[in-house]
């Protein structure tokens, strides 16, 4: 039997009694990571990584009931064995692997196989049902090494140095900044944070996660030849008014495309996704050994199609994954 | 090629001006003329002919990138652009050229043309296995000739202007009409302003046109209406007649040589004196009035004119402006001077004919008469100062389009697709439906209007509504109005609702409107001529 189902509040396992990442209210929630499309808040209770448990108390606030396991540890659900993998997504992000009857599931969540010194990273997860994202799910998608997009960001921010101007970073304040801080190299100059960014931080930090930067505020009026990271709707806003001319980038795969990024009138994109890109993607599926994948976000048709012409029965699922991606 | 890889790159990484123009400067001081005079040419638009068929280029690029065929097209619908997509989907590459720019469009991009498929497909993977990802971006961009890189040709003419000295508007006349890329023409051009002209196939060099803003705020604030020229705004065909060395070329304001196309319009030029310079506007005509703008696309489509066509459509040149005179630039004598000398030339009863001026005592008899626009077929006035110089490009101040409002109704969006280049993978490309009987009928498509978050949040909608897909099009759920805007409406065989419409744009999202209110066929055939 198949161990998920798609209901009008998310996936359902019915042998185990709960819902992963739902995107409507249940009675009880698994969630990969504490995401905005992913950890939506009005569940009874939830379920998650111990890495994970801060960040999603952060975003459902203190009455949330939470459950917390640690990565590799298995719980009982109802008839379902459930254990988390690290997905390597973010701090705290896991894939679920549910067990029953003598078959095996894994729901991947947001993943990727690059490693990043701030998240556990990711483990693959035999299976015989590989539920996957397919976000970057085209061979376009291709990313450099975390060194080459470190050394464009330092190349990036000394020539704003030299020419006086602060280089004003933007990156998703949950997991991508953090990352970023522990890719930098702080001793290049003053890097400070959008206060959004620093809540996250604090967190991280508290999870024994070393991380460079300075709260806002502290620059007084040493913009200049800074390094501002801000969530990407902090652009052109009235907050962003005081760096002056800044130089503007956004970090994130979608920089790999041009339009995207001259769309958003940015200066420049740095292509760092904390996505598997489209090699990463086909690689993980491999390396499920699943007989099956289900694909639920992302460029669905092209991965549903490509793995069937390979062989791998496929299909695609209409989730509510990855909305509102940065 | 590695310069010229890092200069796109740059011109592309900045959204600012200033930035553009150094970065442009910095190649241009350090590259050799046999580079610079290309990156010129391709930089302020001018591409080779049609080097080979993109299927052709996708076909070799999909067995290079190991890809099949369908998934290379859904590639290109997220990234919107046939270069980028190619560039992007190549293995990763090795190494990079140290070959000059000029080497490979020499020796290899213009070749391409003459060229068999299997040395096409031989010399194509070569260039794309010998070149870094910036490289194969720029290369492909030179292939498939849409360069375009967020740099304008009066960029390129500043940058040219910073290095070599000479004013601006001389660099711009330089440019104009044929030129050939070589390097000698680069010296002249970076070195002594204005001797390009005479020795580089500059006999029927064109003037760059003068451009007017559209009249903000009211009409009164132009002053004393004694001291304006008013014409009516034609809606033709912006062009330059030029008449030296015996020889008749017609420009076109994209710098294309029209002169073969309209016969009428070389048969004047032989009657004009020699050294002359008019600007105008070709229009179709008969009699003492326009035809329809319709009637001139009927003929600007086609490669032979056949004597009936030239028949029924016959064109002339509406003329407005004289720029050179007696073989002298004139175009800093004031416009009423000039006015005189075009009128002493015309001759009579030929294909020139004079834009008439339109007298009226006071701004607001002016208005009362520009409610005959639409009956006279043209888009308002223009509004010119006597007084004043003809001027380089879009400036403020001397020249003013005051068009008449625009013919406006409320649409159902009903179809959407992405867009190409910055709005690639992005909804952007509208077809919106009227009402007919009780259906919606496609009407027109528009693509521009909205801002960024209106794009999105449409966007949005479309991800969230669509009914069916037939490719990239989507067919999505009739909720949302819009205003359209238009200029011109005529009936059309070739449309579902039986009308054509020019220049459709939207005006604005009526929020405020349910798709049942949009507006019907009924309604729209009431604004036909």
């Amino acid at each position: 039997m198949p161990l998920l189902e798609l209901r009008d509040e998310g996936l359902y396992c019915a042998p185990g009694g709960f819902y992963i990442d739902p995107w409507g209210p249940v009675d009880r929630a698994v969630i990969t990571h504490a995401h905005p499309d992913r950890a939506r808040p009005g569940s009874k209770s939830y379920l998650t990584s111990n890495d994970g448990e801060a960040l999603l108390r952060m975003r459902l606030g203190p009455q949330a009931v939470i459950q917390a396991v640690a990565y590799g540890e298995s719980l009982t659900l109802g008839e379902a064995r459930v254990t988390a993998y690290p997905a390597g997504h973010m701090l705290g992000s896991a894939q679920i692997r549910i067990e029953h009857a003598g078959e095996v599931w894994v729901f991947s969540g947001d993943y990727k196989l690059a490693s990043d010194s701030t998240c556990a990273g990711w483990e693959p997860a035999p299976c015989d049902v590989f539920v996957t994202e397919a976000t970057f799910g085209l061979p376009i998608f291709r990313w450099p090494s975390a060194g080459e997009v470190r050394d464009s960001i330092h190349a990036w921010w000394r020539a704003n140095q030299q020419a006086g101007r602060a280089s004003l970073l933007f990156a998703n304040p949950l997991g991508k900044a953090q990352r970023l801080l522990a890719l930098i190299d702080s001793a290049l100059g003053p890097i400070f944070v959008h206060e959004e960014i620093e809540r996250v931080n604090q967190i991280y930090r508290a999870r024994g996660v070393q991380l460079a930067g300075a709260r806002l505020g502290d620059g007084e009026k040493g913009w200049a030849g800074a390094l501002v990271l801000a969530p990407p709707e902090a652009h052109a806003s009235a907050w962003a008014k005081r760096f002056g001319t800044a130089s503007t980038a956004l970090a994130s795969g979608w920089m790999r495309i041009r339009g995207t990024r001259r769309r958003r009138s940015l200066d420049r994109g740095f292509v760092l996704s904390d996505h598997a890109d489209w090699s990463g993607l086909l690689s993980a599926v491999e390396a499920s050994g699943a007989e099956s994948v289900w694909v639920v976000s992302g460029f669905r048709g092209p991965m549903v199609r490509w793995l069937a012409e390979h062989g791998r029965r496929s299909i695609s699922v209409d989730t509510r994954f990855g909305e509102a991606e940065p | 090629m590695k310069a010229f890889a890092e200069l796109y790159a740059a011109l592309d990484e900045t959204t600012k001006t200033n930035a553009k123009i150094a970065a442009l400067r910095a190649y241009l001081e350090k590259a050799q003329p046999e580079d610079a005079v290309w990156a010129v040419h391709f930089l302020i638009g001018r591409r080779p002919k049609r080097l080979l068929e993109s299927r052709k280029l996708a076909q070799w690029a999909i067995e290079e990138a190991a890809v099949p065929d369908w998934l290379f097209g859904d590639c290109y619908h997220a990234v919107g652009d046939f270069a980028e997509t190619i560039a992007l989907l190549l293995p990763p590459a090795g190494t990079s050229s140290e070959l000059p720019l000029h080497y490979w469009v020499q020796e290899r991009l213009l070749p391409l043309r003459e060229a068999d498929d299997d040395t096409r497909r031989a010399w194509l993977i070569e260039a794309w296995r010998s070149m870094d990802e910036r490289q194969r971006f720029a290369w492909n961009k030179l292939i498939t000739g849409e360069f375009r890189v967020g740099v304008s040709q009066s960029l390129v003419v500043r940058a040219i202007a910073e290095v070599s000295g000479a004013s601006p508007e001389a660099v711009a006349h330089q440019l104009m009409g044929e030129w050939q890329p070589t390097p000698s023409f680069w010296r002249q051009l970076a070195a002594a302003p204005g001797s390009a002209a005479e020795s580089d196939g500059g006999l029927g060099r064109p003037y760059p046109f003068c451009l007017a803003y559209p009249l903000d705020g009211e009409v009164e604030n132009l002053g004393d209406i004694q001291e304006w020229q008013m014409e009516w705004k034609w809606d033709g065909i912006r062009a330059q007649l030029i008449r030296r060395g015996g020889r008749t070329f017609i420009w076109s304001r994209g710098e294309e040589l029209m002169t073969g196309r309209f016969p009428e319009l070389e048969a004047l030029g032989a009657l004009l004196p020699e050294g002359i310079a008019i600007d105008g506007e070709v229009m179709p005509w008969r009699g003492d009035a326009p035809l329809p703008f319709a009637q001139m696309q009927r003929r600007i489509g086609r490669k032979v004119l056949g004597a009936r066509i030239l028949a029924e459509v016959p064109v002339v040149l509406v003329g407005f402006d004289l720029l050179e005179f007696e073989s002298q630039d004139v175009r800093e004598r004031p416009l009423k001077w000039r006015r005189a000398q075009l009128e002493a030339i015309a001759p009579p009863e030929s294909a020139l004919v004079l834009s008439p001026l339109v007298h009226a005592g006071s701004w607001d008899e002016l208005r009362q008469l520009r409610q005959q626009s639409r009956e006279r077929h043209v888009e308002g006035f223009m509004l010119k100062r006597l007084n004043s110089a003809y001027r380089v490009g879009r400036r403020r101040g001397d020249w003013w389009k005051w068009k008449i409002e625009p013919y406006s109704v409320d649409a159902v969006l009903i179809y959407a697709q992405p867009g190409n280049g910055r709005r690639a993978s992005l909804f952007t490309d509208y077809t919106f439906g009227i009402w007919e009987d009780g259906r919606l009928v496609p009407f027109a498509k528009a693509y521009s209007g909205l801002s960024d978050e209106e794009i999105r949040q449409v966007d949005a909608f479309v991800r969230r509504n669509t009914i069916e897909t037939f490719g990239p099009v989507h067919h999505v759920k009739p909720e949302l109005v819009f205003e359209l805007a238009f200029e011109g409406i005529q009936r059309s065989s070739r449309h579902r609702s039986g009308i054509a419409v020019r220049f459709p744009r939207m005006a604005r999202w009526r929020h405020d409107k349910r798709p049942e209110d949009a507006d019907t066929i009924e309604t729209i055939r009431a604004l036909l001529p």
